[in-house]
């Protein structure tokens, strides 16, 4: 079989989608089948040539996410007791603390995975959404981007979450100092789960459909 | 375009359409058989599945993604990696990981010690999440992975249910979240600095070598081949 180098076709009007072809592709391996098959005869995954009710998934759960973050912010993640002082800290507090403790480095990991992250990836998703429901054909590869960088990077705001779950095992000293987890702990970890399931639904298939005369 | 990387990088040939004025015919009667195709799952460009040099990696001609890459042996080197990450899983989540000295209190927590410290109120929600994710997830990916790679690499028929488990652990491998934990541990380590001596114990490094093996791991799976070898081989 030849192959051909990519650099040399750049063009994307002799592409033809499966769907345009009469047929269903499996998502998890790529098996071609024609459009009656229902499940992949390679994976034994079920078939949907497109999944049409992506968009209402990735809704709903990125609305679950998104009210899941607001008690996360505003609640504490990190009750801490020592023998002089009580104190709890939020999300934003805990960066603060690191700010003055002089990690300034720490501090710009905790803020981007727990609060530039999650931000990016409502806005980056609700873009997604909406531009697909207008079946616009603009930006493809933009857009395509933008939700690959979605899936790979929305796991990383869960490292807050460890933090709060390593301090508080680990600092049990009794009377000395005690840390354990608040409310917004919990909730931080369901709105980076929702907005994981969010991204996940949606399909990438969409993106590319506009170009097309619908089959 | 997707960028250089160790490899020379080859496209696949593409399916022109049949029909010139912009319509869709039923192009089943232009196409090569089915099992010659392979469509890109994040676009549904469809392409010749044509065999690849070695080390050669295939991208989709229109959104980039990479759909196959040839590796000699990867599927030895893939079980191999994985049967490795397994054992120091296990070592991992037994040894002590880190200990913790003030005031003349010793407290030394392993993952597991760390997972079931937590026993009231709001911590229990919290302390089964973070077992799930970087303990118990992880670990079942593995198993199945060997479980189903195991007899492809010794050439002998899968194992019933290989396929299940293959798509198993490619399901589960966004919430495998090792590498996020160590991450965390790091930026707890810096917030206890003030309270308390913090000393890293031997599971911290095993942890650190689970996560460096996965990554390795993950590079060499290429979904289109596992998928076409485990069919092959069950039939």
């Amino acid at each position: 079989m030849q192959v051909f180098d990519l650099g040399s076709t750049g063009t994307v009007s002799g592409l033809i989608t499966a769907r345009e072809a009469g047929l269903v592709a499996c998502q998890r391996c790529g098996q071609v089948h024609r459009q009656d098959a229902s499940y992949c005869k390679r994976c034994d995954g079920a078939l949907q040539s497109r999944d049409t009710e992506s968009l209402q998934k990735v809704w709903a759960w990125l609305i679950a996410g998104m009210i899941a973050y607001i008690p996360a912010n505003v609640y504490p993640m990190l009750l801490t007791s020592t023998l002089v002082e009580r104190s709890e800290s939020t999300i934003i507090g805990g960066v603060w603390e690191l700010i003055h403790h002089g990690s300034i480095g720490i501090a710009i990991i905790v803020f981007v995975a727990s609060v530039m992250i999650p931000m990016g990836k409502f806005v980056a998703i609700i873009y997604l959404a909406v531009t697909v429901q207008q079946r616009s054909g603009a930006h493809q590869h933009g857009r395509h981007k933008a939700y690959e960088i979605v899936e790979f990077i929305g796991r990383w705001s869960m490292i807050d979450v460890f933090v709060v779950a390593i301090l508080s095992a680990l600092v049990q000293l009794n009377t000395i100092a005690t840390i354990n987890p608040g409310i917004a702990a919990v909730s931080f970890a369901l709105s980076v789960i929702f907005t994981m399931l969010s991204a996940q639904s949606f399909d990438a298939r969409l993106i590319w459909d506009a170009d097309r005369t619908a089959g | 375009m997707k960028g250089g990387g160790p490899w020379p990088i080859y496209g696949l040939k593409r399916i022109y359409r049949a029909s010139s004025k912009g319509q869709t015919l039923p192009l089943q009667h232009a196409l090569p058989p089915l099992d010659d195709l392979v469509a890109c799952p994040q676009c549904d460009t469809l392409h010749h599945a044509g065999n690849l040099p070695d080390n050669a990696r295939a991208h989709c001609q229109r959104c980039g993604i990479v759909l196959m890459t040839s590796q000699p042996a990867a599927m030895a080197r893939i079980l191999s990696l994985a049967l490795t990450a397994f054992i120091m899983m296990i070592a991992a989540v037994s040894f002590p990981f880190l200990t913790l000295d003030a005031g003349g209190l010793h407290n030394a927590t392993s993952v597991i010690d760390a997972v079931l410290a937590f026993n009231e109120g709001l911590a229990i929600p919290l302390a089964i999440a973070v077992a799930f994710f970087i303990m118990v997830i992880p670990l079942i990916r593995l198993a199945a992975l060997i479980y189903a790679l195991g007899p492809l690499v010794r050439e002998a028929p899968a194992r019933p249910g290989a396929r299940k488990a293959f798509g198993l652990a490619e399901r589960l491998r966004p919430w495998s979240m090792a590498e996020i934990f160590i991450v965390g541990v790091t930026v707890a380590l810096i917030k206890v600095a003030g309270l308390a001596a913090v000393t890293i114990g031997p599971a911290f490094w095993a942890f650190a070598g689970v996560v460096i093996i996965t990554v390795l791991k993950d590079q060499l799976i290429c979904r289109y081949s596992i998928w076409e070898a485990l069919e092959q081989s069950a039939a």
